[in-house]
Formats: structure tokens, sequence, C-alpha cells
């Protein structure tokens, strides 16, 4: 008989030892996290409720965090290869030796010319860092991973309006009665979207996303438009011609914040057509609308005319942006019924979209009961809302045409008046921040010097692009030439390519920080694992020296010739800094660390690992770099966590903001406090400062708001500024395409710069549907993130690969029946570059032309400590066989790269494919490579977490 | 055959919001890292590496795609873990005892000691909400992190399930579901909270929340809006002089 009493409980048996707080980084959004730490061994994490990112969630890579930090693919020794590159056979040095033989192969290219060093850097956390360690060793090739990510959304983001989306702003949360989310499947902003989510249907705001596929945010939205991939831009601007054709646009907001009265010169032809009529001293110049004067835009914008034709002092005639915009979007092409075929979006839906969006900005708008006054000196009794608010991410920034589309969503946002006010999208601190309050990019370099300037900058025109005299490119990824004129974060998918080929010339070393560029990170993943073991006539390599620093047991880790074991996050010092990519909120300034919650020498046997900072710090005074030397020369920066207190990008501004001068007592501006880090680790690991009332909104032209940007160091003085509908530089790049100016771009891109570099938004085809033919290839390929894996670093993670182990092709339903494909099937897909075989799964919540999977789940066997049988590498699957960094040849010769024309973003998603039914199924995805052999060893079979705990 | 308390004082359980809820798996494994290190006995995992890896987990989110005849499809995602019923079968077939209900808070929970991994109560069980430990051979579930909610050890704000702490959309909420004037009864009676299978006769403690009906921005009346707008005479450069003068 059971017994009749309840069994004994202990309801409160003990947690941990201690909580230590500090910064997650199981993804790029960097929530705060509470580390509870037993015995020496991390017991649980769990979201910080103080933090100003997550408050207090946590979502499913964050929690998994106790199996990243134990991964058995951790890096556990400074290794040396031993074996031929790419076999994964190393030998374990001592950090002495490996440190020595960096130095070694660096200080002669230094020497004699530091363009042959190429440091890049992958998910680098730290660039404000890593790039001033670049510039000090004067190589010109420096970047982190923005060229392959969404380069074009931020680009876009500050030409137009001085940030864009995620770590710049953020929708009106508390006050969006309107909220669409365009191309973002679980992508950046991670847990803070899934919270404002959550609250926008707490609110009973509605939430529309855009994406060909219905999953995660798009799965509970309350409505899903399964766009075409690659047509958003042309959705976009049939939006904006129905506002515009409805007259719904704001015009108040569109005088008083943008360029929209700034007048534009016509004069076809001429070397200043389509640039901005200005005064002498170079202020753009609107017309009265009253009267007939020209007047600065300053003063005049207020009365200024939107149409009409202006007489210049030179005779010549200009008219408003605002003229130029209503006569291109009123054009038939961008008619609803115009586009609905090509974007996939019915026209009836485009009109109503439309109106929904006119009915809340300018019906529904919110008035809040807060004086400010604006840079001009006028002060407003309240702050008028427009609660429309946008999210956008790679799914339309990671196209040929993306920059325009993302320029699109922000010039819709604009016209609705919905940037900057409340219930609309909201910048956070240090943004907005115009493209002239940012660096030129620089590559002035030779030997035993730093560089001339930061490398990575915004190109005002012609004359800012890195190129040669004879037009040749500068950079080893091309970034900043005509490729790419605008390619403010690198091209980072370009530099093993180039290297390989020696085009623009050959390098020594390729210096690799966390960047997975043998497997998913690289287009045609199967040419670069030949290009990084490509021998010259001499048996050399071709790129002679690999240096890769990363904490596991990656596919790229098997073509170094040395690695630097880092850190996993939860054993390193880190700054989450305003110099870099902050996480501050709308309301508030914020910034953060990591410190070491367990020690690394504690986490395993024989375990020896640094943090790549603080390698940095020894490699940098062993090379005598400036900045990583006392006068004495001897070594600045005795680690990372040094350099992060001590260091002064300038007087009174450090990496952290928070608890500065000798007494702590400062913040934004400051001595460096010796005490500081253990400031932020009695705070929670984070300083926040909140963002004056009268300064909330309207941060671009609001006089508070500037006041305090000063005060905090984010600016030196006042930035205020004007939206810019109309983007003068694309102007400048396509006159000297249209034959002006000194810098031209050559006879094969002429016509491409000419048609790219509108000025005003447009939407042409991706570039690689135009180059292959599309009744062979007549499907869209995609990937989506999922929510629960970040690229490729979940894989070694127990916990998240039962959840995404391996990857179904998803098919749509149609198709799967015009192919007599069932649930697990194999097909055949191929691309004008490749074919894959894998398998496949139907779907029908999906754009009907779309086959996609999930991101970076397929693994090459032998990686990341996993069994060569892993599902990872037989059932899982990577779309980058499928596509390759440069476009199919059209007939000139030429092959452009399969990038967009003005930043380089990488066009991951301009794929187009066949599909074909396997009728043999392989016992494994194609294609297949040969297994690596570590370095890491398998893990274990069995893991029992937390055993010695067990009540 | 083990007793069901004829009452519990309380009810305590979850609310699960398929509105909110985007499939992200935080709650899953939250639960896994605080459970493994927790109540009884590890939730290991097995081939944790290799080629068929799979653990022990007291919560797991299942993904259905929808066909509705008049509408696109749509992916719904569903969070399951044992709903602590009331007239739970899990219960009353166990031989040992193991499988308990508190009289107390009407959490079910599995005493591991007594537990001879018979099975039993996984084959009752009608929701599949039970997994049999691998390494341990004993009887894993939900406990509603019985080892937290009363714990003195953490702060009390944080006295909830982990899922339910974790959770990024807000989709998870706990409390006592026998008291209406709690915060989660009041949440099911306003969203038509719904119970699991209830033919089963289990009488579920846990509710699911429906979809909110969808967000319509336009009301009914505006909904000729664009129509209303169209520009008069002068076409749209006409209206823009009009909307201008109107501005001064």
């Amino acid at each position: 008989m059971p017994p009749l009493d309840e069994p004994p409980l202990d309801r409160s048996p003990k947690v941990s030892d201690e909580v230590k707080c500090t910064t997650c980084y199981m993804c790029a959004c960097r929530c705060g996290i509470n580390v509870h730490v037993r015995d020496g061994l991390v017991r649980y994490i769990e979201g910080n409720k103080k933090h100003p990112v997550n408050k207090g969630v946590l979502c499913a890579k964050g929690s998994a965090g106790i199996m990243q930090h134990y991964s058995p693919a951790r890096l556990m020794t400074p290794l040396k290869r031993v074996g031929p590159r790419g076999s994964g056979e190393f030998e374990p040095i001592s950090w002495d030796e490996a440190l020595r033989t960096a130095a070694s192969w660096l200080r002669p290219i230094r020497e004699t010319d530091p363009s042959k060093l190429a440091f890049f850097t992958g998910r680098d956390q730290s660039q404000s860092f890593t790039g001033m360690w670049a510039q000090a060793f004067g190589t010109p090739n420096y970047a982190a991973h923005g060229g392959f990510c969404s380069v074009n959304m931020a680009a876009a983001g500050i030409y137009t309006m001085g940030g864009a989306f995620w770590e710049f702003g953020s929708p009106d949360w508390e006050r969006t009665k309107l909220f669409m989310i365009f191309g973002v499947a679980e992508d950046h902003d991670s847990n803070p979207i899934k919270m404002g989510l959550g609250r926008l249907k707490e609110r009973g705001a509605k939430v529309v996303a855009v994406n060909p596929v219905r999953t995660g945010y798009n799965a509970i939205a309350d409505e899903w438009v399964g766009v075409t991939p690659g047509t958003d831009g042309l959705f976009i601007l049939s939006m904006i011609h129905e506002l515009i054709r409805t007259g719904h646009v704001d015009l108040d907001y569109l005088l008083r914040y943008t360029n929209a009265p700034w007048l534009v010169i016509q004069d076809p032809g001429a070397p200043d057509d389509g640039m901005f009529a200005r005064d002498n001293d170079g202020n753009p110049l609107v017309m009265n609308r009253h009267v007939s004067v020209v007047q600065k835009a300053k003063t005049g914008r207020k009365n200024a005319a939107l149409q009409g034709e202006a007489r210049l002092e030179d005779g010549r005639v200009a008219v408003p942006v605002f003229q130029l915009i209503a006569e291109k979007y009123l054009d038939g092409q961008y008619a609803p019924d115009a586009v609905a075929e090509k974007t996939g979006v019915d026209a009836a839906t485009i009109r109503r979209l439309a109106a929904e969006l006119a009915y809340t900005a300018f019906e529904e708008a919110i008035e809040i009961d807060q004086p400010w006054t604006d840079v001009y000196g006028e002060r407003h009794e309240t702050m008028t809302g427009r609660p429309v608010s946008f999210h956008a991410m790679r799914g339309i920034s990671a196209h040929s045409n993306g920059f325009q589309t993302c320029r699109a969503i922000h010039v819709l946002q604009l016209l609705l008046g919905s940037v900057e006010c409340p219930g609309g999208f909201r910048f956070k601190p240090p943004y907005p921040k115009p493209m002239e309050a940012h660096p030129k990019p620089h590559s002035g370099h030779k030997p035993n010097t730093a560089l001339d300037g930061p490398h990575l900058g915004y190109a005002r025109g012609p004359e800012d692009l890195m190129i040669n005299e004879d037009g040749s490119p500068r950079r080893i990824d091309k970034a900043f030439s005509w490729d790419a004129p605008m390619s403010a974060h690198g091209l980072m998918h370009m530099v093993i390519s180039n290297a390989a080929a020696k085009d623009p010339y050959p390098i020594d070393t390729l210096f690799l920080y966390m960047a997975n560029m043998s497997w998913n990170s690289s287009m045609n993943t199967r040419g670069v694992m030949d290009m990084l073991e490509q021998r010259e006539p001499d048996g050399e390599y071709t790129i002679p020296h690999i240096i890769y620093s990363d904490a596991y047991s990656s596919e790229m880790v098997a073509y170094a010739d040395l690695v630097l074991p880092d850190t996993t996050y939860l054993e390193r010092h880190d700054c989450i800094s305003l110099l870099d990519r902050p996480i501050c909120e709308a309301d508030a300034a914020a910034d953060a660390i990591r410190h070491p919650v367990v020690d690394p020498k504690t986490q395993g046997v024989g375990r020896d690992v640094k943090g790549f900072q603080s390698s940095l710090c020894d490699l940098g005074a062993m090379l005598g770099l400036p900045g990583f030397v006392n006068e004495d020369g001897s070594q600045k920066y005795a680690d990372y966590a040094d350099y992060i207190v001590n260091h002064e990008r300038k007087p009174g501004i450090g990496p952290l903001a928070g608890w500065r001068g000798e007494d702590g007592e400062s913040h934004g501006r400051g001595a460096p406090n010796p005490k500081q880090m253990e400031r932020y680790i009695e705070n929670g690991g984070f300083w926040i400062e909140h963002v004056p009332d009268e300064a909330a909104y309207y941060k671009f032209a609001n006089q508070a708001y500037q006041d305090w940007a000063v005060k905090l160091g984010f600016f030196d003085a006042p930035q205020p500024y004007t939206m810019q509908l109309y983007v003068e530089t694309l102007q400048k790049f396509r006159l000297a395409a249209e034959g002006h100016g000194e810098r031209q771009p050559p006879e094969h891109l002429r016509a491409r710069v000419a048609e790219a570099f509108d000025p005003l938004p447009i939407w042409y085809a991706p570039y690689e549907e135009t180059r292959v033919d599309q009744a062979e290839y007549p499907l869209h390929a995609i990937t989506q993130r999922p929510a629960a894996m970040y690229h490729s670093w979940g894989s070694q993670n127990a916990w998240l690969r039962q959840i995404h182990g391996r990857n179904p092709l998803y098919v749509p339903g149609e198709i799967c029946d015009a192919h007599g494909l069932r649930d697990g099937d194999w097909a055949h897909v191929s691309s004008h570059h490749g074919r894959i075989t894998v398998p496949v799964a139907r779907m029908d919540a999906v754009n009907g032309k779309t086959l996609w999977t999930w991101n970076a789940i397929g693994k090459r066997a032998g990686a990341w400590a996993l069994n060569e049988n892993a599902p990872e590498a037989r059932q899982g699957f990577l779309l980058n066989h499928l596509i390759h960094e440069l476009l199919p040849e059209k007939g000139d010769g030429m092959r452009w790269l399969n990038s967009d024309p003005i930043t380089g973003q990488a066009a991951w998603y301009d794929l187009r494919v066949k599909i074909e039914k396997a009728d043999a199924p392989p016992a494994m995805t194609k294609p297949s490579f040969e297994a690596q052999k570590g370095p890491a060893p398998e893990g274990p079979s069995v893991i029992s977490y937390g055993e010695e705990w067990k009540t | 055959m083990t007793q069901l308390p004829e009452s519990t004082d309380r009810k305590l359980g979850l609310v699960i919001d398929l509105d909110t809820c985007v499939g992200c798996h935080a709650c899953v494994i939250s639960c896994k890292e605080w459970n493994t290190g927790g109540y009884g006995a590890p939730l290991s995992d097995v081939d944790a590496y290799g080629e068929d890896p799979s653990g022990t987990f007291l919560n797991r989110v299942h993904t259905f795609e929808v066909k509705p005849a008049d509408k696109p499809a749509m992916i719904t995602h569903f969070p399951k873990s044992c709903l602590h019923c009331e007239d739970a079968p899990c219960v009353t077939v166990c031989p040992t005892g193991a499988s308990f209900k508190r009289s107390e808070d009407g959490i079910v929970l599995v005493h591991e000691d007594w537990c001879i991994g018979c099975g039993l109560c996984a084959w009752a069980c009608p929701y599949g909400a039970r997994e049999k430990d691998p390494v341990e051979k004993v009887m894993k579930k939900c406990t509603l992190c019985v080892d937290r909610i009363y714990n003195e050890n953490i702060p009390e704000e944080d006295r909830v399930p982990s899922c339910v702490r974790t959770c990024p959309a807000g989709a998870r909420h706990f409390g006592d579901l026998g008291d209406a004037d709690s915060d989660v009864s009041k949440l099911v009676a306003e969203r038509g909270g719904f119970d699991l299978m209830p033919e089963q006769g289990t009488k579920p403690v846990n509710k699911y929340l429906p979809p909110r009906p969808k967000q319509q921005s336009l009301p009914d009346e505006a909904i000729d809006l664009v129509a209303l707008a169209e520009p008069k005479a002068g076409g749209f450069l006409g209206w823009l002089d009009g909307a201008l003068e109107r501005l001064g």
C-alpha cells in the first residue's frame, strides 16, 4: 500500500553561492544576465530585471549558456598547425610561443608594407578596440562583419535620418498603434522585439508582418504579408505612391524637419545638376511659398514651397525635393496594380495598408503634454505623435537592391512624420547622429606608421573613395572603391577570394577573429575552402599565414596556422561601449560590461585561454604599436580590462561612460576612474542615464536633447540635423557616372552607378535574377534565423541542438505537388553556381515562389566537437553552396559582385534556384566534405548536468 | 493506486497565451537549466554530441501549420508541460505513491525515491507530459518549480516558475486558478481561456488563452478612407496647395 502521507519536500533548497551580473553573448543582443555560481560552477542563468535591454527575460539561447560555457568544442590552449591546412591537425603550444610566432609574422609586415595584413573580425563586440589596434598597426585592411550582415540597413539609416533600427532605435512600444515589421524572422533585437510584440498585443495595437515566411514574429502578427523576396522596396514605394496620391503626408513635419523644401538644381548636363542649391556659405536654400524669394533653409523652411520652380541668382531653375518626390512616386509604375504581380501582394492589400498607415498616423494622432524647444529656438507646448512605427532587418537589406529598399522604408516613415515622435520610431542615444558626425574612411598607410585615420566611415562623395590614382582599390576587400563606394562596414565576404586572386594585391597574413569564414559566413563555401588551401607554384600557400582566434572548434579553426584560444563569455572582460555598438534605450543612454564570473583556469583540465582583446594588448606591445606602449616602451595595457578602465579616446571620454572621474561621480565625461569596473559590478554590470523628459522626442531637433548629448560626451557640439529624404551624396556619385569630376567609375560600372545611385529611393530587380534565366531558375531560396540558435555558435550546445539539429528545406505546397514531393523526400536544388541535395518538408505558410530553411544549422563533419555522423552534418545543410560571391558573366566578360552596388552588402537573399525530386535519396546532404579532425575531440556521450546538486 | 486529495487549498498553475507565443523555446531551455540542477535528479542528455541526441525536457514547444479555408496558412506554437490536473490519472495509476498531487497547492509531483520507473503514469497521461529520464530511470515532469515558488533563498519577486520569469513575450502567467480573484483567473475569464482536451475528464488546472481577434486599424466607418481622400480637382498638387494654405 502506498503511504498516505505526502512525501517530504524541501521548500527552500540552496540555489547558489553567489550571483554575478554580466552581459550575455549567446547572440548579439547583449541582454543583462544574473549568473548563479555554485561550487565554482555555473548553476543557473537568468535575465537581469534591472537591465535596460531585457528587463529580466531571457531567450532560449541565453538560458542555454551553461552548455555553451562547458561545451566540449571549447579550445583549451594555443595551437600550431602540424598537418595540411584544413585537416584540423594541431599541436598545443604555450602562449609565449603563440604570441612570439604571431609577432614574428606581423613585425616584418609592419616594417615594410602594413597593407599585407588583413585583419577582419566577425561577430566582434569590441570594434572600437579592434579598429584602434588595426589603425595603430597601420593596415588599411580592417573591418568587422557588417558587410555580410546588415550594412544596408545601417548605412541607409545614417545617410537618411542619422540612424536605423535595433541599436540605433526602436518603436515607441508604449504608444505605437500600428507596427509594421519587415524581413525579420527572429533577428536583432531579439528579446526587446518579443517583449514589444507582447506589449503591443496587450495594448491592442495592430502588428503587420511583411516576410516571405510566416514563422516566429510573423506567426503572431495580426496580418501577414507574404511578400516575394527582393520586392519589399517596390511594395513600400507603392504605399508611398498611395499616401502621396491621397494626400496623406505630414507637410508640417516635412517642412520643419526634412529636406523636402530644399531646392535641387535642375540643369541637366551640368556638373551640379541634381545638387542642392546653396548660398555662398554652403547653406541649402528654399523658396518661400508666399512671396517669390529664395531663402536659407534654416530660416525659411516653415514658409517654404514644396512645389514650383525657383529661379536662382545665376538664372538657373531649381525645384523643391518634395516636388521630385511627388513626381517620381505618383508615376504609374508604382501604382498598386502595377506592382502586385511582382511583389506577390495584391493591389487591394497595398491600398488598404497605405490607408491604415494614413488613418493611424493622422486620424489617431496623439498629443503629449510635454513642452519642448526646438533647435531653431521655437517653443512647442506639446509633442505631436504619429503612432505608426516600423522595424526591418536583414530580410530587406541582404539584397542587391537593399540599400535603396532600406532608404524607402525610412522615407516612408518620414513622409508620415513618424520618426522621433510619440508613437513612432525613436532613436536610442547616441543616435541620431548624422552622416556629417561620422568619420570619413581612411586608408593612408606607410611602414612603421599608424593609419592616417579610422578605416571605416561614411563617404561624402567620390572624393572619399579609397582608390589609387589609376582607380585601383586601396583595400583588400575593395571597400570604398567603385565596386561599393559607400561600403561603411567593409566587405568581409570578399577578403579571402580577393586575397586568393591577389586582386588588388597579395597579402601575407590573414588575421581573423570570431568569423566562420570557411563555412556559414562565406558565399561559395567550397570555393573558399579551396582558396584557403590554395598554393603557389613554389608550394607555399597563396595566403602565407592565417591567424585565427575563436573560443570554439569551428570549421574555420582547421584552416588556421596559429590559433589563439579565446575565452567563453563568462570568463572575460568586455565593454559594451558608447564608442561602439551600445545598449541604449530610447529613454536612456546605457553601457555595460562583461567580467569573469568564473576563472578560466578552473573551468577545465589544462585550460589556458585568454580573451582575444587581451592578446591584442600583448601583441600591440610586442610590436610597439602607438597607443599600446608607454613612453619607455613598456606594455601600456596589461589586459583588456586595463584598457577598458584607463583608455581615453579623447580627454575625458573612454570606453565606459559611467562612474568616471577620480571620485567616480562623473558620468559621460571625466577622467579615468581606477575603481570603475568595480562600480559597474556593484551596479549589476551596466550603467544607465535617463534622457530628460523634455528631450525624449524629436531628438535630432530638440535643444534639450542636443545639450544633454553634449554634456554626456556623445558630441562636442550640438549636431542638429535635417532628415535627408533626398541624399546628395548619392547624386555626387551619379554625376561622376555621368561624366563629371576627376573620379569617375570604370566603364563597366558606369551605367550601374548611374542607375543605382538615385538620390531618391528606387526599386530595381535584384541582380542575380537579371543574370540568370528566370524560366530555368524560377524560385527564390532564403534562410531565416531560428529563435533558438545564433549562426553556427549554438551547434555545439547540447540543449539547443536538440531543437535545431537538422534543417529540412521548406517547400510551398503547390511546388511540392508540381514536383511530386512529400515530407521526407529529398530534392536537388540548383542555382547558377551549384547544386545541393537535401531533405524537404511541405509548408503552406510561405510565399508561393520561395523555398527556405533555417540559417547555419548545417555543419561540416568533425567540427564543433560533434560526432562525424551528427545530424547537423548528415541532415543539415547550407544554402551557401548555391551562392557565389560573383554574379554570372553576362556578355561583357565582367563578373559583378553579388552585393549591393552602393554599400557592398552581401546579397544572400537574391538567390534564384530550381528544384527537382531526388529519386535516389543520398545517405546525407550534398555536397559533403571529408570530416575535419578537430582540434576538439567529440564531447561526452551522456550529460547529467547538476548531478552534484541533486537534492 | 495512489489517492488524489479530495480537494486542494490552492490550484497553482500556468496560463499560456497562444496569442503572443512566438515559439522561441525560451521557456523550454530555462526550464531545463533550472530543473537539471533543481528538484530531483538531473535532466540528462544522451548522445549529447552524437548522431541522435535525446534529452529529458519538462516543457516542450510544438509547432503546427494550420490552413484555414478562407485565410492564408498560419503557424501556431503550442508550449506543453504537465497541466497539474485536478483529476490526474497519472496519480491514481501510480503503484507506489511516488506520483502524487499536493493538497496544499495542487502541484502534481513525482517523489523520485519512491518511483520505480514503471512508466504507468506516462501511459495514463493523455497529454504526453511526462518523460522517463533515460539515465536516472525515474519519471520527470513539470514541478511548477516547486523549489522556486516557496524558496526563501531567492528574491520574493522571482518566486515563480523559471519559464514564467523568462518568457520574453509575456505569454506565460502563474498563479492560483482556484481563486476567482487572482490575476490569472481574471485573465482566463477576460480572454476566454480554455482547457486542453476537456473531454478527457482530467480537469487540467493550466489554461490556454486563444489568439485574440485580429486587430484592424481602420474602423468600419473609415474603410472608405482612400476614396474619401481621393484628390479633388487639381490632383495631388492641387491638394498640396490647399494643405499648405491650412498650415499658414
